[in-house]
Parts: C-alpha cells; structure tokens; sequence
C-alpha cells in the first residue's frame, strides 16, 4: 500500500512532466508559426546575410555567433544539406552574440561583408575557431593574423568593424533574439518553426519536414 | 492517548508529504529549466543541491516502516537550502542590494522569469517550499522524541 502511494505518486509526477512539456511545446509552435506569419520581418530582417536561392521556399534562420563552437560543427552539416536540395533553401544569418566580446567578431564579419567576402570570412573564422576563441577564451590578435586567408583588406575592416550601422544590426537581431525567446547558439527556425529538441538529427527531419510540405513529390 | 499504531501512521503520513512536496518542487525546478529554458542562477543552483538529495533521503525513511532517523539526516539539508532561498528572496525583493551578490557571470540572480499572482517569483516559492519541509520536520522531531 505504502509502495504503491509513492511509486503512483511518483508516476504521476513524471507523466505530468511529460504531458506538460508536450503542451508547452504545441503552445509553443503555435505562437511562432502565428509569428513567423504575422511579423515575418522578425525572422529575416533587410540587413539579413542569406544564402541560397531567391525562390527557395524552405528559409533556414539560424541565431548565431562567430565565436559559438557548435555553430562551427553545424556549418559543414548545413552546406551539406543545402547541397543535396539545390534552389530549395535559403540560409537567414541571424546573430546573437551571448558572451562578452563576441559582439566584435560579429562587426569583423560584418565589416567584410562589406569587401564581399561575407562567407569566406565567415568559414574562415569557423575552421581556425579553436585558435582564436577556444572555449570562448578570445585572443582577436590571432583572428588577425588569420584573416588575410579570407583575402580581405584587414586595415580596412579595422576601419569599417566600428560602423553605426554595425552596430546597429547587432542591436536588432539581439532584440529579436528576445522576441523569440533564443537562449542558446546556434538557434534554429525553419520557416518559423523552431527546432524544438537539439540536434544534427532533429534539425534534418525539421528542414526535411518542411522541404516535403512545401515541394511536394 | 492515540495508538501507537495511529501515531506511527501520522508520522508516516507527515513525512510522505514531505517527500511529495519536495517532489513536485524538484519536477517544476526541472521544468522550469529544461522545458521553460529558464536558466538558473548560481543561488538555485545551490537550493536545487539542497533540495534534490531529499527526494531520495525521504523515500528511504519510508521503507519500509517511518524510520525518525531521516529527520536528523535531513533538517540540515532543508534548513541551509531555507537560509539560501531567504536570501535569494531578499536579493530578488531588492532588500539586499544587488551589487553585493555572488552571481555577476551568467545569469542574473534577479532576472524576472515568472511571478505568479504577479507577486510570488521563483525564490519565494522555493523559500515558502524550504521552510514548510523545516516546520513539518520539526513537528515529526517532536512526535518522536516524545
């Protein structure tokens, strides 16, 4: 009798846990899928970096930072499903700088955007990411030395990374990472719908999920 | 007089409510957190190292019969996770001032998550959780010291 009170109770407790975070997970969905329609610009604001096709009807927007080391393991595995749906998706660049001083990487980045040289920057940082920010212990002094393999102007960016309108972007999309609660890089929306559990696989059958409900056969 | 039976009953009783409210504390802590995504502060941390050992330090004291002895194990894990979560709350409360807590990295220990009836946040519920656990023990102590 006494095993049996605890032993319910304690499944109790665990199912309603369960049942709960199902329920705060449909809530969820909804209110981004209400969003993502509603206020698009939320999700792809004009200053938005993207890549892929015009037409593509899947828009993959990821919350990220130069600095934040699973972005740079999930950046080949990104390239990589892109390649095998050509013209279908569209990557969002989005960024929320957390740590402290990762906002300058940002205005790095965004200063070579400004060259043309946006995603090569962009790879390079994230390959040479265990030189110049290992467990987001930043040395900017090494990234500088990396960076001509971009074959970016490094004076030049110097110069440009200090830009109001740099600032300006980061001030936007970390106001938007607010409005859409993102609490962790990278942070993932497919067509608004936001990746719900973590993971290489979870991510695949969202984008998969999507890329079957907008080009269907 | 009441039975020795009934008495050992109502201790039992009292303390599976002890055990039931430390359950549900840690299952809305873990829900808060990992399905909420609220993250916690240095000072839950600690309330959470105070309050999850006890999920289990009561269960044992309710096999196979009420054992007194878990009341000495877990007075002082209640009562230092009590005295964090008053502080926590008069840190929140704004009664302490902010500049002398421990937790300036990460996430700060007055962030706003929830307040429910708009007045009862977090830390107070943790607090008002710790100090029922010290009371109800404290009435078992004197049940079985009698």
């Amino acid at each position: 009798m006494k095993y049996a009170l605890v032993g319910i109770t304690g499944l109790v407790l665990v199912l309603a846990f369960v049942f709960g975070s199902q329920y705060y997970k449909e809530q969820q969905a909804e209110k981004y899928g209400f969003m993502a329609a509603e206020n698009a610009e939320l999700f792809v604001r004009e200053h938005s970096q993207t890549l892929g096709s015009e037409d593509a009807k899947v828009y993959l927007v990821e919350f990220m930072d130069p600095a934040c080391e699973t972005c740079a393991a999930f950046a080949p595995f990104i390239k990589q499903i892109m390649a095998a749906n050509p013209g279908k998706i569209k990557l969002v660049i989005r960024y929320a700088p957390f740590h402290e001083g990762a906002d300058n990487f940002v205005k790095i980045l965004e200063a070579a955007r400004m060259q043309g040289k946006y995603w090569e920057t962009l790879d390079v940082m994230f390959q040479t990411q265990n030189v110049w920010a290992s467990h987001h212990n930043y040395q900017p002094a090494r990234l500088w030395d990396i960076l001509p393999r971009a074959g970016v102007d490094i004076e030049q960016i110097r110069k440009d990374m200090h830009d109001p309108a740099i600032a300006k972007i980061i001030e936007q999309d970390m106001a938007d990472v607010k409005a859409l609660n993102v609490q962790k890089t990278p942070g993932y929306f497919v067509n608004g719908k936001p990746l719900q559990t973590f993971g290489y696989r979870q991510l695949h059958a969202l984008i998969q999920a999507e890329l079957n409900a907008q080009y269907p056969n | 007089m009441p039975s020795p039976d009934k008495t050992a009953n109502l201790n039992w009783t009292l303390l599976f409510l002890c055990w039931l409210l430390v359950s549900v504390s840690a299952t809305i802590s873990i829900f808060f957190s990992s399905v909420l995504e609220y993250q916690p502060c240095v000072l839950c941390w600690y309330q959470r190292i105070f309050l999850f050992p006890l999920i289990f330090i009561f269960a044992a004291g309710l096999f196979p019969a009420f054992d007194k002895s878990v009341i000495k194990y877990a007075l002082p894990l209640t009562i230092a996770g009590g005295l964090t979560a008053l502080y926590h709350t008069l840190l929140y409360a704004g009664i302490i001032p902010e500049n002398i807590q421990p937790c300036s990295q990460g996430v700060s220990c007055t962030e706003k998550y929830f307040e429910l009836f708009g007045f009862v946040s977090i830390p107070m519920l943790s607090f008002f959780a710790f100090s029922t656990l010290v009371a109800l023990l404290i009435i078992l102590k004197r049940r079985t010291s009698q």
